[in-house]
Order: structure tokens, then C-alpha cells, then sequence
């Protein structure tokens, strides 16, 4: 377990830096002049000579790269123009919103997802079997920032069960920051109303960010489970007199839920990704948010910023589930 | 029949039987298969719309944003069937004049993925050694960002529009190609015909070309069809955000974009482009599924 | 005669396949009598493992569809129990193991988890008090990893499956299957997928097992050796049919039916020399459309007119087995 744990992270570490690179090449070496670029499009032209002295635009390539290496690791990521902050303050301020929201969704995600595909595997080809099938097919095609659009319509405005966005209602004051996850944070000091509240806000986008990874993780579940159904194994633990619940929920969940896990890393991607849809449709004031207000307004650096910090995120999340794969599967852990 | 084909003995009846065969038991296998053929029906609605789109549409000046402010934000009706926008355009016209440049989006987007991908992939699975690592690593950095986070920093740095919304997926697809067709090119070099091939001293490139490429044509075809859906849903996402086609471009994603701001009352507006997007990605699904259950059974997720 | 502890009675089944009825078994017959052991031999496909399968419930059913008969385990019908009595028969009442060690153990658990775990299912019949907690459950799975000679119980109780080899893996499932004490095993080819070394020590430990814990066996194998070795009694399958039924001595020294000939002939033996082998010409009948007649018809070097048209009866000849041949009713003049 050690040594895998030692493997997978010099390869996160080589990814890390990877990533790193690619963000270099979209920021430094673009076909436009990246000073300008990083400037932003109201400067002026001593303004750009100035950032190009100051951010060493003008220095060999290889140079360049080093001092935007060392530059991340220091927390610095150039200032945003349309907050007029510096942009590790804003990722630091918004990251925990995003936070909340990505995880609340996976959860949701995860928790009906394995069940509905065993449920529907265990059913199968009876009606319940098909919804659930019509459903999933359905899912992956959905437009998240569209499936948000019509939620918020529905739910929000027809039958007015759910606020249209926002962590919390604007008069109320956030929980005393601890972790910075209001849900987290109310429960903490023992906020109800104001849990409930965050609650009741979070629940729509999760939904929205939640439904396509939610789709492929029944579909998926729900085929592994049918295969492992028929292994020998099944077989010989039926034939032990091990009942039917037991060996459904346990034997052979433990089997098909390896594959699923895969999957679940994958889409994880598709949520981080769906963060910037969901986020600008129920303006939830997050990393993703933010993002799309600095792409619009050409205000570059916060662009590049997310990007790093949002594919690093996406690559620990895959370094946690092979590590987790490896505790659950023994055979893995012997291939290293 | 026409003259030449009788001259013709045995004719290409004949001489093809066993691949008529087996288009017949792909056939019967597809149609057997209700939800690939509801794709292959989706799709084929969105081909027609695709083809008889400019002469189908009630009022084909209005895809590229004719204005006549006296019939804004009509509720879909006779008329309108899918109602008006906010300069008055038939929101239907530009609904099925969208099916044009949905099309050209996944077919430019999956296209250029495939340029770039199937290539480096048969190069990394056929010739091995540091050249297979240093490209399969470059493309497990890119598979390891979400995808529309790359493709929103590199629209972001190239600027809003749909030319470079597409530039921006294609740079972003290409390394799932790389990575399906290494694998399938690493499976096939070890198969008994590629050695057979090799021992009777088959060069290199006549491998590549006449055993490799043509087994790797099933996967790249399902997962292409998948693609076309999923690059019309990135362009759309792109779209939506701002960083895509730009309104009045008759993009479904941009027009998505505009009609939020007429939430709630005039649903209609964003209500129906988003479901032709749904619709399309669905159809696009249902026909890879479809085609990996006769191509590809064993390439499942 | 004593009362048989497992008794099939005219068991017919199908499969309903995409191809059209699959005829598996037609009409078999065969019977257990407790401490005996009875062995069942045939080529691939003749049915030996369907025939047992459905003693435990463990057919799919679709595609399997039982025509008619009964199983009766103690005078109760097993193809007619309900869910939860054929779960508390399973293991404690009748146990099996399979052919293939490698697929039959679930490799996401070590052995010790998958031995409790069956330990604990077979107990839920048992008043409260008699019950093992999981650490003597843990006990008794040692002792029982013991039993079947695997080296180092304690330690190999934590492995997993793929950290051993085919043969422990064996012994394992042999262990995890004998826990709850059954008074029947039924082995499904136990050692067709083992290498030859191994094959012996297995059968030895089986045989050994059915001394000690006073154990009856339905032993399936194509290895005539093998039924010799360790059965009482033994029957004879082929396409689907029992063809010969009784004693090995009878079975073995006077065989009736011409297929059990044509197999004794096929076993290559030291003392003869090699040109005196010879094997069964033709094939299996195609079970979906099973024959009119004999279905050893095509492939019997003595087949007669009548067996062309009319399917054989069960005879039993003054001396030997019971067979299903038009032969012997001739003899007798029953048919």
C-alpha cells in the first residue's frame, strides 16, 4: 500500500507539473502578445511594456516558464482585472462555494447512483428496470446549464419550492467562517435556520451539476452488477446458503462498484467542468463564477488560474480513488 | 437492373455475398435494438433539418437575425410554432437553421480530434518505447483537466467566437483518440495476422495501413458518433457562456444565452433550442450506443 | 433397500434457448443412500452438471424450465421448496463444489471473510444459543482449512484468493463447503481443472473426507479411474439420459449398455497394449432435435432395427446394472 501510495503521488507530481506547462503555453506562448493579453483590453501601451518588463515577458522562453513556476508556487497568479484584486485572494474567497457545491452534488450523485443501478440490474427488463434505463439515456445528453435554466423554472418560479440562486438569501448573514462550506460552517455552531437555508439553496444547482455524472454512474453500475451476477463465484455463495440481499449488496456490489469508481473519477471531470455552467446559471458565487465573468471581460490571469487550480483538483480527486481502488481491489495492489 | 450490371457475371451480388451477410445481420442487430434506432431516427430528423433546412422554414431570413420588433416575444402559435425572440424572429427558423451549425460544429470538432488523434495513437501503439511515452504522457496531462475548463482558458485567450470555440474543443478532444486507438493498435500488434504479415515481410507502413488502421475503424466510428453529440454540447456550453458564437449567430447555445434574460415569461425562447440540443447529443448517444453493440460489443464503458 | 437420502425421480428439463428447446435431460433416475457415494460419468454435454445443478436451486431459471419430476431430499422435493428452505438446506443439508477453484472464490475477499461469512449464513437455522460468534466462526473456518491439509491455516485464512494456487484454492472451497457439517457433497468435476499431481492428492483428501465425516458424495467426472476409486455406485450418462445404473463391480466388470463398453474400451490401461484403445465414433446427438429412437443409435456398434424408431427402456438384466438398451429387454422379453 505504502509503495503504491509513493508511485501514484511522484505521478501526480508529474502531472501537477504538466498541467502546469500547459497553462504556461496558453499564457505565454499565444500566437497574440500574452502582455497585452495579460494587461488586459482596456491598457495602454506603457501599461503592456510595463507588465512585459515586470512579468519578464521578454526573456527566453525556458526563463519565462521558471519564473511562472516559481511565481505558482509562491500563490502568485498575476492580479484580476475585474475584481482589482490579487487572484490567489479571489480563488481563496471563492474556492470554498465551489467546494461545497461540487461535493454536495458527487455525493448525490454517488448515494443514487449505485443503488438505482443495482436496483435496476436486480429488476431487470421489468418496469422499473426500463424507467430507470430511459432516464440514464436521456441524462448524458441534458444541458447542464439548460437542465439548471428549466429547474429554475419549474421548481423555482412555478411551484416555488427552491430560491433561484445565491448560497443564501441576501438578508441573511453567512454562518462564522470555519471551513468556509456554509452547510459545514451552520452545523458547526449549531445555525440551523441558516443550515436549512443552504440547504434549501444548494439542493437545485446540485441537482443540475449532479444529473449526466448521476446518468453514467446507474448505467454503468447497473452493467457491471448484471455481469458479475452471473460470475461463478455468485455461484458458489448461493450455493453456501449466503442469502440473496446479502450477496447482492455485498458480494456482488463489492465487484461492480470497482468498475463504477473508475467511472466516478471520469466524471468528476464532466462536474468540475459543469461548475462554470451550473454556477453562472444559479449565480452561485464560486470559482466557476468567477471564471466566466474574467473570460468575458478578457481578464486573463483568474482564466488560467481556475484552470490550474480546478485540473488539480480533478487530478488528486483520481489520485484518492486509485488509492481507494488499491484498498478495495487486493489484486491491484500486487500489480503496484 | 441496368445493362452493364448483367454483362457483369457473377454479378456484385455474388461476388460480395458474405459482406452482404453481414451488413444483413448488422442491420437486423440494429433494428432489433429499440433505442438505437430511436437515435438513428433523431438523427436522421436532424439530417433533413440539416439539409432542407433554408428551403423548410417559414421565415429563412430570420436565421441570421432579421429584425421586426413588431412580432417580439410572441408565444409559439400557428404562425410561429416556437414562438419569437426579442427582435422578432421566428424562434422555429432559427431552431432548425441551428441543426446547420451544430452539425458543422461536431463535424469540424470530432474531425480535427480524429487529424490529430488516430495518428499519435497508432504511432505511440506501433512504434513503442520513449516516442509511446512521451505521447502517452502529454495525453494523460490533457485527459487529467476537465475539458471545458481547457476549452474556456484557451477560448478565453484566443477571444469569443465560433471559429475559435471549435479550434478551442478540437485542442481539447484529440487526446481520447490518442488513447483509444494506442490501446486498440497495441492489441492488434500482438495479433496472429500482424505477425503472420511481418514474417512474410510486409513493411512497416503496409501493416500500418492494411492490418491496424482499418481494425481500428469500429471504435473510432462509436466513438466519433458520441463525439459529434458531445462537441455540439461543448460548443453550446461555449455558446452559453459568452465565449462561443455570438448572438445573432444561430448557435443554440447563444441563443440559450440570450432567452435567459426573458426567464420566465417568455420561456419559449430558450425552452426549444435547449431542446434541440438534448435532443441531438441524445440521438448522437443512442447511435454510438447502437453501433458499439454491433461494431464493438466488448469496447462497453 | 434403504431409504435413499437423495432420490431423482423422472427428471426432465429444457432450455429454452435462442436456437429453439434444448432437450438437456429426458427422464433421469438416480438415487443416493446415505454414506454411499455414487459417481456420475459421461462425456462433455451429456448432462452430468445440469443433473445436480438443480439440487441446490442454483439453475437460471429462465432459460431452464423443469418438464417434470421430483428431487426428493429426505422425502422433500427440492425442485418445490420455497426460497428460504432451500437457503438452510444450502450448505448445511448439501453442499457443493465446483470445477474450476479459479472463478469460483470472489477475489475482492480474503478466504477467511468469504469462510465466516458462509459459516454464519449456514447457522441461521439454529436456536440462538448454538450459534458460533464470528470469532469462533474464524475458529472453526481454521479448523476447517485444517481438515482439507492446507498448509498454515492461520495465515492463509487472511490471503486472497489469487495469492494461492489452483490446488489450495480447492482445498479451500472444499473446506468453506463442508463447514456446516452437510450430509451430502455434491463435486461437480472437482478436479478437471488441476494438474495431474494435484488431481490425486484432491481425490484422496474427498475420499478421505467421506470416511471421516461420514459423508454422502455424488461425484461428477469423465474419469472412469476416479469413480472406481472413491464410488459405490455409479451411473452412466449420455445426451441427457441415464444409460446405465448400478454397483461399480457391475458397472465395471459386466457392462450392458454398448456406450459404457465403448468408454471402458476408450481408457487407456498398462497391461494392454496401446492398439487395443479405441474411442466412440460420431457425436453427441443435437439435443434440440433429439432423435426418435435410441439416442445412442447413430453411434452403437450394435444398434438394432427397432432402435431406430423406439426409444429404449429401463431393463434390469439378472446380473449387473440396469440399462437403458433395447439389448437386454430383448433378452428378458419385456419390451
Amino acid at each position: 500500500m505504502l509503495s503504491m501510495f509513493l508511485k501514484r503521488s511522484v505521478l501526480m507530481l508529474g502531472m501537477l507539473l504538466g498541467l502546469l506547462v500547459i497553462t504556461f503555453l496558453i499564457s505565454h506562448v499565444t500566437p497574440g502578445d500574452p502582455a497585452a493579453l495579460a494587461a488586459g483590453p482596456d491598457a495602454t501601451t506603457e501599461m503592456i511594456e510595463q507588465i512585459r518588463t515586470e512579468r519578464g515577458f521578454d526573456k527566453p522562453v525556458i526563463q519565462q516558464f521558471f519564473l511562472y513556476a516559481f511565481g505558482i508556487l509562491q500563490g502568485d497568479f498575476g492580479t484580476s482585472i475585474h475584481t482589482t484584486h490579487e487572484v490567489f485572494d479571489d480563488i481563496v474567497a471563492f474556492f470554498p462555494a465551489t467546494f461545497e457545491l461540487v461535493v454536495f452534488s458527487i455525493l448525490i450523485a454517488i448515494l443514487l447512483g449505485i443503488p438505482l443501478g443495482v436496483i435496476s440490474a436486480v429488476t431487470q427488463n421489468s418496469w422499473i428496470d426500463n424507467v430507470i434505463r430511459i432516464v440514464c439515456s436521456s441524462g448524458v445528453g441534458l444541458p447542464m446549464f439548460w437542465l439548471g435554466l428549466m429547474l429554475q423554472l419549474y421548481f423555482g418560479l412555478q411551484l416555488g419550492w427552491f430560491p433561484l440562486g445565491g448560497r443564501l438569501d441576501l438578508m441573511t448573514d453567512p454562518p462564522m467562517t470555519i471551513t468556509g462550506l456554509y452547510l459545514i460552517d451552520a452545523l458547526l455552531t449549531l445555525n440551523f435556520p441558516v443550515f436549512l437555508e443552504a440547504l434549501h439553496h444548494i439542493i437545485l444547482p446540485a441537482v443540475a451539476l449532479c444529473f449526466p455524472a448521476l446518468a453514467s454512474i446507474i448505467r454503468v453500475n447497473r452493467a457491471e452488477m448484471l455481469e458479475t451476477l452471473t460470475q461463478d463465484y455468485i455461484v458458489n455463495a448461493r450455493a453456501q446458503g449466503i442469502s440473496v440481499l446479502r450477496i447482492i449488496g455485498l458480494y456482488a456490489l463489492k465487484n461492480s462498484i470497482l468498475p463504477t469508481l473508475a467511472l466516478i473519477g471520469l466524471r468528476f471531470g464532466w462536474m468540475l467542468g459543469g461548475t462554470v455552467l451550473v454556477e453562472s446559471v444559479f449565480d452561485w458565487p464560486g470559482i466557476g463564477l468567477y471564471t466566466v465573468q474574467a473570460a468575458t471581460a478578457s481578464d486573463f490571469e483568474p482564466v488560467m488560474a481556475a484552470t490550474l487550480v480546478l485540473g488539480a483538483w480533478f487530478m488528486f480527486a483520481n489520485f484518492l480513488i486509485d488509492l481507494l481502488y488499491g484498498w478495495m481491489d487486493p489484486r491491484v495492489l500486487k500489480k503496484g | 437492373m441496368t445493362a452493364t450490371e448483367q454483362t457483369n457475371e457473377p454479378g456484385w451480388r455474388e461476388r460480395h455475398a458474405s459482406t452482404i451477410r453481414m451488413a444483413r445481420l448488422y442491420a437486423r442487430t440494429f433494428r432489433n435494438n429499440g433505442s438505437a434506432m430511436l437515435g438513428l431516427g433523431i438523427i436522421t430528423v436532424f439530417l433533413l433539418a440539416v439539409l432542407l433546412g433554408p428551403w423548410i422554414v417559414p421565415y429563412p431570413e430570420d436565421a441570421t437575425g432579421a429584425i421586426n420588433l413588431a412580432n417580439k416575444l410572441q408565444p409559439p402559435s400557428a404562425s410561429h410554432w416556437f414562438g419569437t425572440d426579442e427582435v422578432g424572429s421566428d424562434v422555429f427558423t432559427r431552431v432548425v437553421i441551428g441543426a446547420r451549425v451544430s452539425l458543422q460544429i461536431g463535424l469540424i470538432v470530432t474531425g480535427i480530434a480524429m487529424f490529430i488523434g488516430v495518428p499519435l495513437g497508432i504511432i505511440a501503439g506501433f512504434v513503442g518505447g520513449w516516442v509511446e511515452e512521451a505521447i502517452m504522457r502529454v495525453t494523460d496531462v490533457f485527459l487529467s483537466v476537465p475539458g471545458l475548463i481547457l476549452a474556456i482558458a484557451i477560448a478565453g485567450v484566443l477571444g469569443p467566437g465560433i471559429f475559435n470555440a471549435m479550434l478551442a474543443l478540437s485542442l481539447v478532444w484529440w487526446p481520447g483518440y490518442v488513447r483509444l486507438i494506442q490501446a486498440k493498435t497495441l492489441s492488434l500488434k500482438s495479433a496472429i495476422y500482424v505477425d503472420a504479415a511481418r514474417s512474410i515481410g510486409a513493411g512497416r507502413l503496409r501493416i500500418v495501413f492494411v492490418h491496424i488502421l482499418p481494425n481500428c475503424l469500429s471504435p473510432i466510428i462509436v466513438k466519433g458518433s458520441m463525439d459529434m453529440g458531445m462537441a455540439i454540447l461543448g460548443a453550446a456550453s461555449l455558446g452559453f457562456l459568452g465565449l462561443g458564437a455570438q448572438p445573432p449567430y444561430p448557435e443554440w447555445g447563444a441563443m440559450i444565452s440570450v432567452g435567459r434574460n426573458y426567464l420566465p415569461d417568455w420561456w419559449w425562447y430558450s425552452f426549444f433550442p435547449g431542446m434541440a440540443i438534448f435532443l441531438t447529443v441524445l440521438g448522437f448517444n443512442l447511435l454510438g450506443d447502437g453501433l458499439r453493440d454491433i461494431l464493438d460489443p466488448k469496447g462497453r464503458e | 433397500m434403504e431409504k435413499p437420502l437423495l432420490e431423482i425421480r423422472d427428471y426432465r428439463l429444457n432450455f429454452n434457448t435462442f436456437d429453439g428447446v434444448y432437450h438437456a435431460l429426458d427422464g433421469v433416475n438416480l438415487s443416493v443412500v446415505a454414506g454411499q457415494s455414487l459417481g456420475i460419468v459421461g462425456e462433455t454435454g451429456c448432462g452430468k452438471s445440469v443433473t445436480v445443478r438443480n439440487v441446490l436451486g442454483l439453475l437460471p431459471s429462465p432459460p431452464a424450465d423443469v418438464i417434470s419430476g421430483e428431487i426428493l431430499y429426505r422425502g422433500k422435493d427440492l425442485l418445490r421448496v420455497d426460497q428460504k428452505e432451500m437457503q438452510r438446506i444450502r450448505g448445511s443439508e448439501i453442499a457443493m463444489i465446483f470445477q474450476d477453484p479459479m472463478t469460483y472464490l470472489n477475489p475482492v475477499f480474503s478466504i477467511g471473510t468469504q469462510m465466516v461469512d458462509a459459516i454464519m449464513a449456514q447457522q441461521k437455522s439454529l436456536p440462538r444459543e448454538q450459534r458460533k460468534n464470528k470469532r469462533e466462526a474464524r475458529q472453526h473456518a481454521i479448523a476447517m482449512l485444517e481438515k482439507v491439509h492446507l498448509p498454515n491455516p492461520e495465515k492463509q485464512i487472511d490471503r486472497y484468493p489469487h495469492e494461492l494456487s489452483g490446488g489450495m484454492r480447492q482445498r479451500v472451497l472444499i473446506a468453506m463447503a463442508l463447514s456446516g457439517a452437510p450430509k451430502l457433497l455434491i463435486a461437480d468435476e472437482p478436479t478437471t481443472a488441476l494438474d495431474v499431481t494435484i488431481q490425486a492428492q484432491i481425490l484422496d483428501l474427498i475420499a478421505e473426507l467421506v470416511e471421516d465425516m461420514g459423508l454422502s458424495v455424488i461425484l461428477i467426472t469423465h474419469d472412469l479411474g476416479v469413480v472406481a476409486k472413491i464410488c459405490d455406485r455409479v451411473a452412466v450418462m449420455y445426451a441427457g439420459q441415464v444409460v446405465e445404473y448400478g454397483s461399480v463391480d457391475d458397472v465395471f466388470t459386466r457392462p450392458r449398455h454398448p456406450y459404457t463398453e465403448g468408454l471402458l474400451r476408450s481408457i487407456p490401461h498398462p497391461g494392454r497394449p496401446p492398439e487395443s484403445l479405441s474411442g466412440i465414433p460420431g457425436f453427441l446427438p443435437n439435443l434440440l432435435s433429439p432423435p426418435k429412437g435410441c439416442r445412442f443409435f447413430e453411434r452403437c456398434p450394435k444398434a438394432l432395427e427397432k432402435c431406430r424408431e423406439t426409444p429404449p427402456r429401463i431393463s434390469r438384466p439378472e446380473k449387473g446394472a440396469e440399462a437403458l438398451c433395447h439389448l437386454y429387454s430383448e433378452e428378458r422379453g419385456d419390451a
